[in-house]
């Protein structure tokens, strides 16, 4: 008998033991603020907590001194009283003065976070299943615009390697912006609702498709900000993160500079004939970046919501329908399914992703799909 | 008093005769007691279904990578644990204690509507098989969160359209066991029962069950705003056919935050029955908790978008549902107070009850705390959807109602089966659930502080710590509660017999007027209450 209540104490022990370890090594605390928000809620939960903590010991000391002192096993004998009408006031009373007291900060804080008026420059983020778009709309680097996917390996994911440093918090292209300027960022989404959040920045915005809000931030200092989104908007929500790289001034216009270059050089001359390897090559980049978490890199999907590429009557049949679908989506009864439009993409791009998805997997058309195609059937 | 008890005593032997026997007995019963005896045996059930669920959330969630589940099937894990939980096992487990106690508790024969009483039961069933099945047709079950968030909800397989019509049928089952308690207690009393009479247990229902009424037709016309969507060609929540996707998010929020209540008054009914009982004092400030309670109910209505702070409202509308949310916590505040100053210069005895009652108390009102921080906006933006948030409900869901729920249990167990149980095993029990509850949920406080998002299978790697100790927290809570199986069917089986009145404190009809167990048939003749 003794054995066991030790067995258990000791495992109590440990586990309190663990719990004290654990928490010393980690965070257990708010990210670090970044942006005049951050600061401003950091501070603020503290006065909240702070006020909890004081209510929190007055109430459980008087419920702990009952339960040492007025025990019936050292004889204490119950009162009769039940009722105070001077006691019951001050303690409805006296809560409702600490509220009221708590809300002039708390709504200052608030008018502060919604201020999204006169930004240095504004970025749209849109919300994919699963990835963000973003577009520079005002402000230096107007014109910008990149998709954002995360850049953590599969392998990683599934345990066939070792877990890097960023491991799901890393993007193929951040967002990049300048240090001490207000950011204002609209968002919104293409399929179902989804959030952009940021916590160093203090900044958490839904996106709701079909609808635009807007949130803002200013970094402190320069540095890479990592959040996820935060509003569950299917199978990979866990896999759609958010990175803002804040960067002085200077680098940014060195930035904005690369990319203007960049839109250039990759802008492809729209007659060009393109080969069936180079379609496939850039094909297959392209599905990794935007059809395999539904359709999978077997191409076999998760029927019946992300049906199979491999063998499909459509990727098989006439170019002109899956151009239709990839262009259009599919609507079924008049509703949308899973399958939205991708015509955010360009006529290279879906050409390639075309012909790669029509010569992989049982997939043998043998035949190539040139971007002239696809831009003839966009209206 | 004594009259009327042997007088019971006699009609409960007769009785059981006129009833069929085996199976056809409980499916056709009208009979209070075993009505409530079903609820509380199926909302068990599904505890555990539900619990198995969470079991499967917190193995996939022991490390970071994806090792047990894939991500669809995790998401149709945490919905329907959410779902599972609170219709089907916390709701129900508090209409089984309000058909055992309700009619006991006013010196009424039985519900006012026995039929209807069999039917609000046998609707359960159904739904909850529904909701089960809905994980093996094709595309799974739903998956969209147990707040199943319109255009998510849209898109999703078949498995949604089992789990709407699961709601709907809870709902109706929800409402018709409404009716009837808020009959009874209106009508049902025994001579001198006045309302301010009334053991706070039944005041807390006569309120919870107004709040049902009142908002189950609206998550019926939710969910069913979802099913045309689907698949009758409107545009509810579709901007492109001048819907709005927000829209679901109001009206899912008007049933979901008096739902808060509706789960956490009940259990207020059963602390506030506890806690006197074991103080040998009476309640204090009786009056100040029937209106805090009522108080609760009415701010209930008028706090739902302080879910929805990020959807990005006018500011004035934050404004609003900041400064009426925060106002909840006056009257909730006002109960602990009373709970507490009950207790203050008792003569306290911890037995299992009272544990259970002490734990709710302690934890119920961390969770009140914690969501004090929550209701203030610009902090909630921080914390939305993390997992503060989770562990925030956990709290007031699982330490507030589950705790409330088994010191019911336990406290009744002995009038209900008139068998007393194992009181070491009790307390072990109590122990090892309060114990391994707060090693599950106390540091999800602190990775939604980090910025851990609920709802998401896989996390980075900062997460790590905590979520094993969570998880394994969790699997501790869920063996726990197969000890509390044991010591209920061991009761049950073989426990040692029970007095009418095992705890010295408690002063209501039931332990004051009737045997343990009751007869079949209690209050034929009304007791008189002076």
């Amino acid at each position: 008998m003794i054995g066991r209540w030790m067995n258990i104490l000791t495992a109590g022990l440990i586990t309190g033991l663990w719990t004290i370890t654990v928490a010393a090594q980690s965070q257990v605390d708010f990210q670090t603020p970044q942006s005049p928000v951050a600061r401003e809620v950091y501070d603020l939960h503290l006065i909240i907590l702070g006020i909890c903590v004081v209510i929190f010991v007055g109430v459980f000391g008087v419920m702990l001194y009952s339960i040492v002192k007025h025990r019936k096993s050292v004889g204490h004998k119950a009162a009769h009283f039940h009722e105070n009408t001077t006691v019951e006031v001050i303690w409805t009373v006296a809560p409702l003065i600490v509220l009221v007291l708590m809300m002039i900060p708390s709504t200052k804080v608030l008018l502060l976070m919604r201020d999204a008026s006169s930004p240095d420059m504004t970025i749209k983020a849109t919300g994919y299943q699963w990835k963000w778009g973003y577009e520079y709309l005002q402000g230096e680097g107007e014109g910008i615009r990149f998709y954002s996917t995360l850049a953590t390996p599969r392998d990683q994911i599934e345990g066939r390697a070792p877990k890097g440093q960023n491991y799901l918090l890393d993007v193929d292209n951040p967002v990049v912006v300048p240090v001490g300027k207000k950011v204002r960022v609209l968002t919104t989404a293409q399929d179902v609702i989804h959030s952009w959040s940021v916590p160093a920045l203090g900044v958490k915005q839904d996106a709701n498709p079909g609808f635009i809000r807007d949130a803002w931030f200013k970094a402190d200092t320069p540095g890479v900000y990592r959040g996820q989104c935060t509003e569950l908007c299917g199978k990979d929500h866990g896999f759609m993160p958010i990175v803002v790289q804040a960067v002085s001034p200077e680098k940014y216009t060195a930035w904005v500079a690369g990319q203007k270059k960049m839109m250039v050089a990759t802008a492809v001359d729209p007659g060009k004939q393109w080969t069936l390897d180079e379609l496939k090559a850039r094909g297959a980049k392209v599905y990794s970046g935007n059809c395999v978490a539904c359709h999978q890199a077997t191409g076999k999907g998760i029927p019946p919501t992300f049906p199979a590429l491999s063998g499909s009557q459509v990727v098989n049949g006439p170019k002109e329908g899956q151009i239709n679908v990839l262009l259009n989506g599919v609507v079924k009864q008049g509703k949308p399914t899973a399958m939205v439009s991708f015509k955010h993409l360009s006529d290279a791009d879906l050409a390639a992703v075309i012909t790669y998805t029509r010569n992989s997997w049982e997939n043998k058309t043998g035949e190539a799909v040139m971007p002239v195609d696809v831009k003839t059937q966009r209206k | 008093m004594e009259a009327a008890h042997a007088h019971g005593h006699a009609h409960g032997h007769d009785d059981h005769a006129h009833h069929p026997y085996g199976i056809m007995r409980w499916v056709t019963t009208t009979n209070h007691k075993d009505i409530g005896t079903m609820y509380l045996w199926f909302s068990f059930a599904m505890f555990l279904v539900g619990g198995v669920m969470a079991m499967v959330i917190r193995a996939e969630l022991f490390q970071p990578g994806l090792q047990v589940v894939n991500p669809d099937f995790f998401n149709q894990m945490t919905t329907l644990h959410g779902l599972i939980m609170v219709f089907g096992a916390i709701m129900p487990a508090f209409v089984g204690f309000a058909n055992w106690q309700i009619p006991m508790m006013i010196g009424a024969p039985d519900m006012a509507f026995p039929r209807l009483n069999n039917l609000s039961f046998w609707l359960l069933p159904p739904a909850a098989l529904l909701l089960v099945v809905s994980l093996f047709v094709p595309g799974g079950g739903a998956s969209a969160g147990w707040t199943l968030y319109a255009p998510l909800s849209v898109q999703l397989g078949m498995g949604m359209d089992l789990t709407i019509f699961a709601i709907h049928i809870l709902g109706m089952s929800s409402i018709l066991g409404s009716i009837n308690i808020i009959t009874t207690i209106l009508n049902m009393r025994a001579p001198g029962m006045t309302m301010m009479k009334l053991p706070l247990f039944v005041w807390t229902w006569l309120i919870t069950a107004y709040l049902l009424v009142a908002v189950m037709p609206v998550l019926a016309g939710a969910v069913t705003m979802i099913l045309t969507d689907r698949h009758f060609g409107t545009h509810f929540f579709n901007a492109a056919g001048g819907g709005d996707p927000v829209l679901y998010q109001h009206i899912f929020w008007f049933f979901g935050h008096p739902e808060v209540y509706i789960i956490a008054i009940p259990a207020f009914g059963v602390v506030s029955q506890v806690i006197p009982a074991f103080s040998r004092k009476p309640l204090f400030g009786y009056t100040s908790m029937v209106y805090a309670t009522a108080s609760i109910a009415v701010l209930s209505f008028i706090v739902w978008a302080h879910h929805m702070y990020t959807v990005g409202m006018p500011v004035v509308g934050q404004l609003f549902f900041m400064y009426a949310t925060t106002l909840i916590a006056v009257p909730t505040g006002v109960k602990v107070f009373n709970w507490v100053a009950t207790m203050y210069k008792g003569s306290l005895t911890f037995e299992t009850p009272m544990l259970f009652a002490c734990g709710f108390l302690f934890l119920f009102t961390m969770g009140g705390f914690t969501g004090l921080v929550l209701s203030i906006t610009p902090v909630d933006v921080q914390l939305h959807d993390t997992y503060y948030v989770v562990a925030h409900f956990h709290y007031v869901m699982v330490a507030g109602a589950l705790f409330s729920a088994l010191a019911g249990i336990y406290f009744w167990l002995p009038k209900w089966t008139g068998r007393m149980y194992n009181e070491t095993l009790g307390k072990v029990h109590f122990w090892l659930s309060f114990v391994f509850f707060n090693v599950t949920f106390f540091p999800q406080h602190f990775l939604g502080m980090a910025g851990m998002p609920r709802r998401i299978p896989d996390y980075a790697l900062q997460f790590a710590d905590f979520n094993m100790l969570s998880s394994f927290g969790a699997f501790g809570f869920g063996l726990s509660q197969l000890l509390f199986l044991y010591v209920v069917v061991k009761t049950i089986t073989s426990g040692e017999k029970a007095p009418q009145r095992p705890w010295e404190g408690a002063d209501t009809l039931e332990w004051t007027q009737l045997p343990s167990p009751p007869p079949y048939h209690s209050f034929e003749t009304p007791p008189v209450v002076k």
